[in-house]
């Protein structure tokens, strides 16, 4: 099986949906792979920004800097969504200090949760979250790892119904809670889920995934690299050659391009404090993809190392 | 928590060890030169309390001394400076604050005891006191990190919960151990903090911890084996 036939090109089918959106800084040379929100049929790009632990750096001015400069490259490779909570510390605050200092890039796709145990303190933390990041209203609202998500879902309903958001959705992450994602999944409508999903924690392929499509729910995946995990591990062993075949110049790209393949996932979002890696990042969402067999021998791969 | 045993410390640490580094570096800047100050404090509670020259009045400033400075570590290093970056600092503050509390009380009630002689574990605990107050600082550079992010006592927890510690294990009677609960669970949150950030020098506070309650136990041991004094009129 040739390269050209084993390879999915989704990257060119996302060029109609891209050429409206305005980006910063220089233009973009290649439009990244677009996935549709099932919900409204929105394109976002496959790759988006996760602040988990990288955006938390507190009043520090050298380091915010730094953040908004990954947030800079961000957009200009084409980037969308970006990914916060209430739990990651200063990472909503950081992120507003970007977004002003980049003045508001309209491209932007806000993506936050709700995370505390009193649903009664739900509202007022989520106006909060919008204070720091500056933004007149967070286009998706999760509840943040199920917490107290009885009561905070209405809540993000009827915010969305309000026009208050635009998106609502559940998030877990390391595997956990997943019969009651599943659950949440089939009676309640959402949006989104996120979960984690990588090239050695798969568990979701088996229910949440194929859930997720059935009821037209889009998908983020966080963790990519299990925390850098995968590629502290992996990241001295070369790349397998038939690597090259979906274009993947580096692990982060061949781990990244392994999860944005799978046609349930919407979104994947990993963190960074380095502008080559938000680039190297980025261009994991451009050029071709790996179909099904690829997949599998790529699993295996790294399953073996 | 559901699914409890499926965490790991590295959960629970919402920063990296660049940005932690960076923290001490920022708040050793925003208070220099106060660092003099507090070394001073430090090395005048090493004079006072070197075993068999220790005066009570002076015991009681140095527990005073120490109280203030819990105080000042629970605002400026845990309110304003850690919950930036860790929104569990803002719940520590009030226990460093009530910490600095009883510190002060413990002064005015003076219920300590004077180290008077010069057993081989009232000389650990004094050493483990100066290693509090002016070999801290040392554990920035020998891990790999600037001066500029060093630990000092008076500025940083860490070193002021070793000597607080040394302190007590040194003057204090019974009334003293509650003192003790706090500092010791600091440096047992620190250790896993810097054991989860991957810093060599994650077994240094709750090392002196435990050496610091390994004094106050072995002195205890030697108060009670020391034979009680005759009294002047023979019982009849």
């Amino acid at each position: 099986m040739d390269a050209t036939r084993r390879a999915v090109v989704h990257g060119v089918m996302a060029a109609a949906a891209t050429a409206a959106l305005p980006v910063i800084g220089r233009a973009q040379e290649r439009c990244p792979t677009m996935r549709r929100i099932p919900a409204s049929g929105e394109p976002v790009p496959a790759i988006g920004l996760g602040t988990w632990i990288t955006f938390n750096v507190g009043r520090d001015r050298e380091l915010l800097d730094e953040c908004a400069a990954v947030m800079a490259a961000f957009f200009e490779a084409g980037g969308r969504m970006i990914d916060s909570s209430p739990m990651y510390g200063s990472s909503q605050p950081t992120i507003g200090y970007g977004l002003k200092k980049l003045g508001f890039p309209r491209q932007l796709f806000a993506a936050d949760k709700v995370w505390i145990s009193n649903p009664a303190g739900g509202p007022a933390q989520i106006e909060q979250s919008r204070a720091h990041w500056g933004v007149p209203r967070i286009d998706l609202l999760q509840v943040h790892n199920l917490l107290s998500w009885e009561r905070h879902l209405p809540t993000l309903i009827d915010m969305k119904l309000d026009g208050r958001t635009r998106y609502v959705g559940v998030t877990t992450s390391e595997g956990r809670r997943h019969r009651e994602l599943e659950k949440i999944m089939t009676s309640h409508q959402l949006d989104f889920v996120q979960v984690t999903y990588n090239v050695l924690d798969r568990e979701v392929e088996d229910r949440i995934l194929p859930l997720a499509q059935a009821r037209a729910i889009g998908v983020i995946v966080n963790r990519p690299f299990r925390q850098g995990d995968l590629i502290r591990q992996i990241g001295r062993r070369p790349l397998p050659p038939w690597a090259a075949e979906i274009g993947a110049k580096s692990w982060a790209q061949f781990l990244l391009k392994f999860i944005i393949s799978h046609p349930a996932v919407t979104c994947a979002i990993p963190a960074t404090t380095r502008v080559d890696h938000v680039r190297e990042n980025m261009e994991a969402a451009r050029g071709p993809l790996p179909d099904e067999p690829l997949r599998r021998r790529m699993a295996d791969y790294v399953r073996s190392l | 928590m559901s699914e409890w045993w499926t965490y790991s410390l590295a959960d629970f640490l919402l920063f990296s060890d660049r940005v932690y580094e960076r923290l001490f570096e920022l708040h050793n800047r925003a208070f220099w030169p106060a660092h003099l100050a507090t070394i001073a404090i430090g090395l005048a509670i090493l004079f006072s309390s070197w075993p068999g020259s220790s005066r009570r009045t002076g015991l009681r400033l140095c527990f005073a001394a120490l109280g203030v400075l819990w105080v000042s570590v629970a605002y400026a290093f845990f309110w304003r400076r850690y919950a930036a970056i860790n929104w569990a600092a803002i719940y520590v503050a009030p226990f460093f604050t009530v910490e600095g509390l009883l510190l002060v009380a413990f002064a005015v009630a003076g219920r300590f005891a004077r180290p008077k002689r010069r057993s081989a574990s009232v000389i650990a605990g004094w050493l483990l006191l100066a290693f509090g107050v002016i070999v801290y600082p040392l554990l920035a550079p020998l891990s790999g990190r600037p001066w500029t992010g060093a630990g000092v006592f008076g500025i940083a927890p860490d070193p002021t919960a070793v000597a607080t510690l040394a302190l007590l294990a040194l003057t204090a009677t019974r009334a003293g151990w509650p003192l003790a609960v706090v500092p010791a669970l600091w440096c047992v949150v620190t250790g896993a903090t810097l054991w989860t950030l991957g810093d060599v020098t994650f077994f240094v506070a709750p090392f002196a911890a435990a050496a610091a309650i390994g004094v106050a136990l072995r002195g205890e041991r030697e108060m009670e084996a020391r034979p009680a004094i005759p009294s002047p009129r023979p019982e009849p």
